[in-house]
């Protein structure tokens, strides 16, 4: 049994470390088809679906060190408000989170008329790990979609709605 | 090497055990709960577990008895998302996961309208786009209707009606030929938001000057400033008259005041006199005085 011991804590090792190591994630993203006056610019796009994704990093890393602070740059409303609340209940239980996301499927649902808001859908794949006091709890695959509301501040758009729906 | 091949296989043929297990669903979760409302997860077994809630919408935490139901009170999960749950035991761990869905009753509108100044008589000039969120602010992805109305101070009212899509809706609206303060309201069945619209009158319409001698100068004033609609141009707005003479040209803008905008200055004789204001160009007098 002893010898056994370091082979299954190399083997759930290995099955984490397969899960949680740095990668990009993929990215699909569907053509646009918006209901709405206001066309919608290649420029304008890309840097909505650059800061989304951006977002995710920053999800990524404030979960998993219980640091609200690092969802600033990207979050922002109801959305930061709410992650924050989630990193402080999680850290007054000890727990942590890490969201890995491995893939996203994106289609821009709706541009505002006056140029201050986007919506987009996400079907995102990503990996979810939970962490009581540094002990792996559980690492798990989700597929889940998402509707992100974004909008623009000074250099960059933030997320200001963050939230999944059933399938 | 024999032993170590086979200390991997037991060690894999646990983990398939492992992962049976967490299939036999010994912990019954609901499939979606709204947002706000009180749910239960029922367990199986005996003895104590830890039960973790987790999302990017809440992080619970909870010591349970298994084989009893444990419940969770009003507003615990008030954050739409989907939510993972573990139960983990000394000799088991089971994980499921669960939706958390908005509530179907709006309490809260984001309405952003647009420009909050325009010009009178403008076709689809002033633009609404709303989100719709519960009482816990989360967006209401389900169709919902969704009503906006313009209300200009002489009564005159535009109404459109729209469903929302995944949470968001939009019209357009014509500014009215009056100039003043209007109310842009949206309305989602008893929740309405309202933003003011302000109106100013457009473009100078049939700008017209008149010129008479004082003494060695030329007085010109404008015939009172109005739009097309007959809304007064507002003090301020300048006017610019220029005098051409053998190729040189000279200007001098003026505020209105008063409705009117006038000017005494030196003319040649012979000199053409033009009246514009912004790119609203007026009559044109000859001086052969």
């Amino acid at each position: 049994m002893t010898e056994l011991k370091p082979i299954l804590i190399l083997f759930a090792y290995l099955t984490t470390a397969q899960h949680f190591a740095v990668a990009q994630a993929a990215v699909r993203i569907e053509p646009v088809n918006l209901q709405g006056p206001r066309p919608l610019q290649d420029q304008t796009r890309t840097a909505v679906i650059r800061d989304y994704l951006q977002a995710w990093q920053s999800l990524h890393a404030a979960l998993e060190q219980n640091r609200p602070e690092l969802l600033k740059t990207d979050f922002i409303g109801t959305a930061r408000d709410k992650l924050s609340d989630t990193i402080q209940h999680q850290s007054s239980q000890g727990i942590r989170t890490q969201y890995q996301d491995r893939s996203h499927d994106l289609r821009i649902l709706f541009y505002s008329p006056d140029g201050l808001s986007i919506e987009l859908a996400d079907n995102v794949e990503y990996d979810v790990q939970v962490i009581d006091h540094d002990k792996v709890i559980t690492t798990q695959r989700e597929n889940v979609r998402y509707l992100v509301v974004l909008t623009p501040a000074e250099v960059r758009w933030r997320v200001r709605v963050f939230q999944s729906l059933p399938e | 090497m024999r032993s170590k091949l086979q200390a991997l296989l037991i060690g894999i043929a646990l983990c398939t055990m492992h992962l049976a297990s967490a299939q036999a669903g010994r912990m019954t979760l609901p499939n979606v709960v709204e947002a706000g409302n009180g749910f239960s997860i029922q367990s199986a077994g005996n003895g104590r577990a830890t039960l973790y809630i987790v999302g990017p919408g809440e992080a619970l935490k909870r010591e349970i008895q298994l084989g009893e139901t444990t419940s969770f009170l009003p507003s615990t999960l008030p954050n739409a998302g989907h939510y993972l749950a573990v139960l983990v035991s000394a000799s088991s761990r089971e994980t499921g996961e669960f939706d958390v869905i908005a509530t179907t009753k709006p309490a809260n509108l984001s309405f952003l309208a647009r420009p909050s100044r325009l010009p009178v008589s403008l076709h689809e000039g002033i633009t609404g786009a709303v989100y719709v969120f519960d009482s816990y602010q989360n967006l209401i992805a389900t169709p919902t209707p969704v009503s906006f109305e313009l209300s200009a101070p002489s009564g005159t009212v535009q109404k459109r009606a729209v469903i929302s899509s995944n949470g968001a809706a939009w019209t357009t609206m014509d500014s009215t030929a009056e100039q003043g303060v209007d109310r842009f309201a949206a309305r989602v069945g008893d929740v309405s938001s309202m933003r003011i619209v302000a109106q100013v009158p457009g473009d100078p319409c049939g700008l017209k000057m008149n010129a008479e001698r004082v003494g060695q100068q030329v007085k010109l004033i404008t015939d009172p400033l109005r739009d097309c609609n007959g809304n007064a141009i507002p003090d301020g707005t300048v006017v610019t008259f220029s005098e051409s003479y053998k190729g040189a040209q000279s200007t001098v803008d003026e505020p209105l005041k008063h409705g009117v905008a006038e000017v005494t200055m030196q003319v040649h004789p012979g000199a053409r006199l033009t009246v514009a204001s912004g790119v609203v160009v007026g009559n044109q007098i000859g001086w052969d005085k």
